[in-house]
């Protein structure tokens, strides 16, 4: 299984060597990652190419990386019933460069690329009709980036005396508890806690590092 | 609407906007579409959803890998099992931990039932969205009853969190498997008394054949999956081709349709039910003895007995439901063939005790971004069937 998917990899990267940075085969699943503005033409490749023929767009999501220069991956799903394998297409972007739509080659990237939009703040460049979709009307600010609070920053509630919704900034009767949970248990922690380093010789070490890869 | 000039006596007709839900009975829940008319034609449909948006990919970023588990129950609360399968197996691929066979068994037989559980919701309440309303009050006793299987298994009959990384919660309590199978020998009856009122149901056809066609390669350009994709006549199904939890080992066929409109989506649910119901009794017949969840005292919380005799057990039991496990850097895709379609499920975990990320790719949220293309043209009453057909839950297309 991971043989086939290292050589389509190697098929991938040698028809596209400009497109694609590089590819990983991990646990069963390939990843591609591919330079942000030829997106559209790497899954055209991908749907078009005999060899490929990954005719369905399965998903398109966003992921945030607060710590990176460029902070955002945008994850695309591909998958091919002919072939029965699935590939995943990565780029990266930032708050302000914008990765081309890929509406033109796949219809259904379009929500998911209004989704990404809304719930990330990714700018999709030529989609035609990049709206917010989930959260509310007049909505401000990008959920699920790291920054966002998970609380929010507003409330609604139904307010008699004026006869309608309204919204109010958020009220927390308990502070919102985020607990550190780096622990010395046994088995489940694989960074260095503070002292650790104390303990080990340099092979044990080595060896840890084996481990959590 | 007219081009040139008009004369006296011609009526200017303008394109009517028409609200449609979102507290309509045939919106499935809280679907606003924006419809808007020619006559009674459908120019162009704006689906608005998001109205039952809780930020369920917000929340789980904040939770550990076994809290996260009963936010799956409430995406498609229909079938809530399915949904904390794709989560487990994906769990499970980052761990790299293996289901003893007896918890796959359970498993199997457990998002069969579910399968059904969703296919009765759907077949009937589409039937009473064109018009028929006795296949609802029948379909809706058997739905109790499978229910009650899941009550008996879990404790509850829709949030059942039972699925959970490493198995599933608890062995089938005595008796439950013998109950299960009586009843696959009862539900066929149902089945076939359902399809006597609408297979050649004159109303039911008129509203249904031919309405919101597309062929394969639509269906695969806009993401479909499922009984959509396999009502338009393409074998494709995930329990067959990219077999998960021992779905191999059953013997079942995959039902097609030929024409790819509603009537089809309608017949292919049917005879998916008639299927679950010979995997579920091959599951039951099969179903080996042994545990029900990985043997991993790291990950899989102790025995209650254990509890009171071992302080080691003791221990893990609470690390387990505090601090929970960490699960190794990396990233998965992990779909299930759930009965609405392909539910996927993508986890980021950066090493930690919760998931860096988890994105939740529901069959829904595909179809229903469909609507437009496949409502255009189409008088106002099939757009009602059209989203009947799709199998529309909004817990899972919002999330």
């Amino acid at each position: 299984m991971d043989d086939a998917l290292q050589e389509l990899g190697d098929i991938i990267a040698a028809q596209l060597p400009q497109d694609i940075i590089d590819f990983v085969v991990d646990r069963g699943e390939l990843t591609v990652n591919a330079a942000a503005p030829s997106i559209a033409r790497v899954l055209t490749h991908l749907r078009d190419d005999p060899q490929c023929q990954f005719t369905a767009l399965m998903d398109v999501c966003g992921a945030d990386y607060p710590e990176r220069e460029k902070r955002f991956d945008v994850v695309y799903h591909l998958l091919s019933v002919k072939q029965n394998r699935r590939v995943r297409v990565k780029v990266q972007t930032d708050e302000d460069t914008p990765v081309p739509s890929v509406v033109s080659v796949f219809n259904s990237a379009n929500w998911f690329e209004r989704e990404a939009w809304d719930l990330y703040g990714v700018f999709f460049s030529n989609h035609p009709d990049l709206r917010r979709i989930l959260t509310d009307y007049g909505f401000d600010g990008h959920p699920l980036r790291k920054d966002f609070p998970l609380t929010g920053y507003v409330e609604v509630r139904y307010d008699d005396e004026q006869g309608r919704v309204v919204y109010e900034p958020v009220n927390l009767t308990q502070e919102f508890r985020s607990f550190d949970f780096m622990s010395p248990w046994e088995g489940m922690t694989r960074g260095v806690l503070p002292g650790d380093e104390k303990a080990t010789t340099d092979e044990d070490a080595g060896d840890q590092a084996g481990e959590g890869a | 609407m007219v081009d040139g000039a008009t004369k006296p006596g011609d009526v200017e007709i303008k394109n009517l906007n028409l609200n449609f839900g979102p507290q309509h009975p045939a919106a499935h829940g809280v679907l606003r579409l924006v419809l808007e008319m020619d006559g009674e034609v459908v120019e162009r449909a704006d689906p608005h959803i998001g109205l039952l948006h809780r930020g369920t990919e917000k929340l789980i970023e904040y939770k550990t890998y076994l809290q996260a588990v009963p936010y799956f129950d409430r995406l498609d609360y229909v079938a809530p099992m399915n949904q904390e399968h794709a989560f487990a197996l994906a769990v499970e691929r980052l761990l790299g931990l293996e289901v003893p066979a007896r918890g796959q068994a359970i498993r199997v037989l457990y998002a069969e039932i579910g399968r059904i559980l969703n296919h009765i919701l759907n077949i009937t309440t589409f039937a009473l969205d064109v018009g028929a309303m006795t296949p609802f009050l029948w379909g809706f006793e058997e739905r109790e009853k499978l229910m009650e299987f899941y009550e008996r298994v879990s404790g509850a009959r829709l949030h059942a969190a039972y699925f959970r990384p490493g198995g599933v919660h608890q062995d089938l309590p005595p008796g439950l498997a013998d109950d299960i199978l009586a009843w696959t020998e009862t539900y066929p009856k149902v089945i076939a008394d359902i399809e006597t009122l609408l297979n050649d149901n004159r109303i039911f056809k008129q509203r249904t054949v031919d309405i919101g066609k597309f062929n394969v390669e639509e269906a695969l350009d806009w993401g479909f999956s499922g009984p959509m994709i396999r009502g338009s006549g393409a074998a494709w199904d995930l329990r067959k081709s990219q077999p998960y939890d021992g779905y191999e080992n059953y013997d079942f066929d995959i039902p097609v349709g030929t024409n790819g409109d509603c009537y089809d989506r309608y017949m292919v649910r049917m005879e998916e039910m008639r299927q679950s119901l010979r995997i579920m009794r091959q599951a039951i017949e099969t179903m080996p003895d042994g545990p029900v969840k990985a043997d991993d005292k790291k990950i899989t919380p102790p025995k209650r007995g254990e509890m009171k005799q071992s302080m080691e057990a003791l221990i893990h039991h609470f690390k387990l439901y505090t601090e929970g496990y960490h699960v190794p850097a990396g990233e998965v895709y992990a779909a299930v063939e759930a009965p609405k379609g392909e539910f996927g499920v993508y986890v980021v975990s950066d090493g930690s005790n919760k998931p860096y990320r988890c994105k939740i790719r529901a069959p829904g949220f595909a179809f229903m971004q469909a609507t437009d293309y496949l409502s255009k043209g189409h008088l106002l009453a099939d757009v009602v069937a059209i989203v009947g057909s799709m199998d529309i839950v909004f817990g899972e297309v919002d999330r």
